[in-house]
């Protein structure tokens, strides 16, 4: 039970008479990627939205190293650890690149009004490891150049990694990418590949993806687990999935 | 050019009719009866002339544009110096400026120090709101009911307790902080429209509640005989009350009134100075940056663990807090309060200086409050035109320069490597 790293089990998320999620379990282990994947509405980031706190769910339990985070609210549940992004772009974009990554440090800084007011030296200390953090990340999504670039302004595959970037910064366990691939084209998806995997390999941590493009998914996943209009369906490795009659079903329609 | 012919005709009669009605014609009562009177020749020349002007300008308003255009940017020409020269020039030209500050009233009427310590007390509150509009997003249209809690904590302190100026001065800061908490509270879930009317309703409370609690506010007629502040317990009165001393007669020299007047300025000085600081520094720590966060994207601020609650409260605080510094210094200029000086056009004006200065802009906010306070002074003989001018101008600037006068520019961050 305590090597997982994350503990889904009997999801459920009811909107009045829709019950969006039914019973879904998922189990992420230390350092791997894994994938959820469904077809349209089948309540992916439905299942995304209870784990980070942005809905309350209606029952089940969900467990990060053990500890029980169902039901507290999305920015506790982000200090524990665990970071996502959104389906659609959402930077702070008339902010600079580099501003973006330091308020996303927030908790790591000096947030004493005084401290800030007369710049004391563990206030400056603070900064400037921030500072240091983000040119690193910066680096690692290969966006140095564009650092005091208003975020708005970059091209919208170059805005995917710097959201990728500030989510890193938070030095976070389990980071959650909603659709990451959604809208680049092919050379920017494989890019996007390497970097999951960099991420994982390098930085120890754990990526739980939803992804529409099959390509990238079957690659990288480690595991994955097919959700179909709230239930799940299947669960196992690429391999299984791949092999697994009602998941084609599910994806191709009855034959 | 035939083209341009119509619409320049068109403007030029629309010129015509609406100047006819306004200053051509008026309405004269001659015993029970009214009668239309013309204007002089004088007025009708001069009818003519703007009729003129805007065909002309309407006819030729290609070419000019054209002509604009060719003209080259101050930047392209090397007229002005360039980034680094303009960088070590810059702590040099603000001190310059800080010096002519603290010079200047001492060569001047007393008329214009007065009406630029008026100015120093807009450009406090314009910076104040601007932490709330301009960083934090958040449509404060009650901004002049922390204001007026800074002017009656002094007010009723002083008249009740007997306590000076300079021990006022936190206490109002504080409270009016406080008052800022408490709003912030039921309006955390508000945004937009929403929060607009609820803050619009917050101000009004204020001051219909300084209004009507007579017993201890004195209602509408105010109060009177505030305190000026004293130097270090020297008074600028002519006759010392009892137990203190006179500025002129520690110093041996001759009354003059515009000591007083002087010294209030200086006072207004320091106090703007200090806020400019403060709010500098600021708007470069973790809050400052996580105001503008939560004003780009709530949700995002949560997913990466700021708490909205915490950053929007401290926002409605600060911003209150400099109001009521400002109010607190207003009752001891004034000498005299009363729930007339806080209704809601205050309060729009101050929104406006924000808006007009550029949102998020300290020093487009700093040029706007000292236009709005000063362009009325001077246009003192068009008294009855002056709320015309006051919406021409905020329309034309948000025609021409929807993002204010000086839009407020990302600070640049030097990385080691780069």
């Amino acid at each position: 039970m305590s090597e997982n790293l994350l503990d889904v089990s009997g999801l459920m998320m009811r909107f009045g008479g829709l019950l969006a999620v039914d019973n879904v379990s998922l189990q992420v282990k230390p350092r791997q990627i894994h994938s959820v994947i469904g077809p349209n509405g089948a309540g992916k980031t439905t299942v995304f939205n209870c784990i980070s706190g942005f809905y309350k769910p209606t029952g089940g339990d969900v467990r990060y190293r053990g500890k029980a985070i169902q039901g507290m609210s999305s920015n506790h549940i982000s200090l524990q650890g665990l970071v996502r992004t959104f389906q659609h772009v959402r930077l702070f974009s008339t902010m600079t690149v580099i501003e973006n990554l330091l308020v996303a440090q927030h908790r790591h800084l000096n947030t004493n009004y005084f401290a800030g007011l007369v710049k004391t030296p563990s206030y400056r200390r603070r900064e400037r490891e921030a500072m240091d953090r983000a040119e690193h990340w910066l680096r690692q999504v290969n966006l140095l150049e564009f650092a005091n670039r208003e975020a708005g302004n970059l091209s919208y595959g170059q805005q995917r990694r710097l959201e990728i970037a500030r989510c890193m910064v938070t030095e976070p366990g389990l980071l959650m990418l909603d659709e990451p691939a959604a809208g680049l084209n092919p050379k920017e998806t494989s890019e996007l590949d390497q970097l999951i995997m960099r991420l994982r390999d390098e930085q120890d941590i754990s990526v739980l993806l939803i992804e529409h493009d099959m390509g990238l998914v079957m690659g990288i996943s480690d595991h994955i687990t097919v959700i179909n209009q709230g239930a799940p369906l299947a669960d196992g490795t690429p391999a299984e999935i791949r092999e697994n009659p009602d998941v084609i079903k599910a994806y191709l329609g009855e034959s | 050019m035939q083209r341009a012919l119509f619409p320049a005709l068109f403007a030029a009669g629309v010129t015509f009719l609406l100047t006819c009605l306004v200053i051509g014609v008026r309405l004269e009562q001659e015993g029970p009866t009214l009668t239309v009177v013309g204007a002089d020749a004088s007025t009708w020349g001069w009818i003519a002339f703007a009729v003129v002007v805007v065909f002309l300008f309407q006819l030729f308003q290609g070419p000019i544009s054209r002509l604009k255009q060719r003209i080259p940017s101050a930047d392209a020409t090397g007229l002005l110096p360039g980034e680094q020269m303009r960088n070590r020039l810059k702590p040099w030209l603000f001190s310059l400026i800080i010096v002519g500050l603290f010079v200047w009233p001492f060569m001047v009427s007393r008329g214009a120090v007065d009406l630029a310590t008026l100015t120093l007390i807009y450009v406090m509150l314009g910076l104040g709101l601007n932490i709330v509009v301009g960083f934090a997003g958040l449509l404060d249209l009650g901004y002049v009911a922390f204001y007026a809690v800074g002017a009656y904590t002094y007010a009723l302190l002083s008249e009740y307790f007997g306590l000076s100026f300079w021990a006022c001065l936190p206490i109002a800061g504080l409270l009016a902080a406080t008052f800022g908490c408490i709003l912030g509270f039921p309006v955390l879930r508000l945004r937009g429209d929403y929060l607009a009317i609820v803050t619009l309703g917050f101000g009004e409370i204020i001051r219909i509640l300084l209004n009507n609690w007579t017993s201890v506010t004195g209602g509408p007629n105010g109060i009177g005989g505030i305190d000026k502040p004293s130097l270090f317990g020297l008074e600028f009165s002519r006759r010392a009350s009892e137990g203190s001393q006179t500025f002129h007669e520690f110093f041996g020299i001759d009354y003059d009134s515009s000591h007083k007047v002087i010294f209030l300025y200086l006072v207004a000085v320091l106090l703007v100075l200090l806020t400019i600081y403060v709010i500098n520094r600021v708007q470069r720590m973790p809050i400052g940056r996580a105001w503008e966060a939560l004003r780009e994207d709530d949700i995002a601020c949560r997913s990466l663990g700021l708490n909205p609650t915490v950053i929007k409260l401290s926002a409605f605080t600060m911003g209150a807090s400099f109001a009521g510094f400002a109010g607190c210094f207003f009752a001891a200029r004034q000498g005299f309060i009363s729930p007339e000086s806080f209704t809601f056009i205050e309060s729009a004006i101050i929104l406006a200086i924000v808006v007009l200065g550029g949102m998020g802009s300290q020093f487009g906010v700093i040029l706007a409050a000292i236009a709005m306070t000063i362009l009325p002074e001077l246009a003192r003989e068009f008294q009855e035109y002056r709320m015309l001018m006051f919406g021409g101008v905020m329309v034309l600037m948000m025609l021409w320069r929807p993002q204010g006068l000086l839009p407020m520019k990302r600070p640049h961050l030097e990385l080691k490597t780069s």
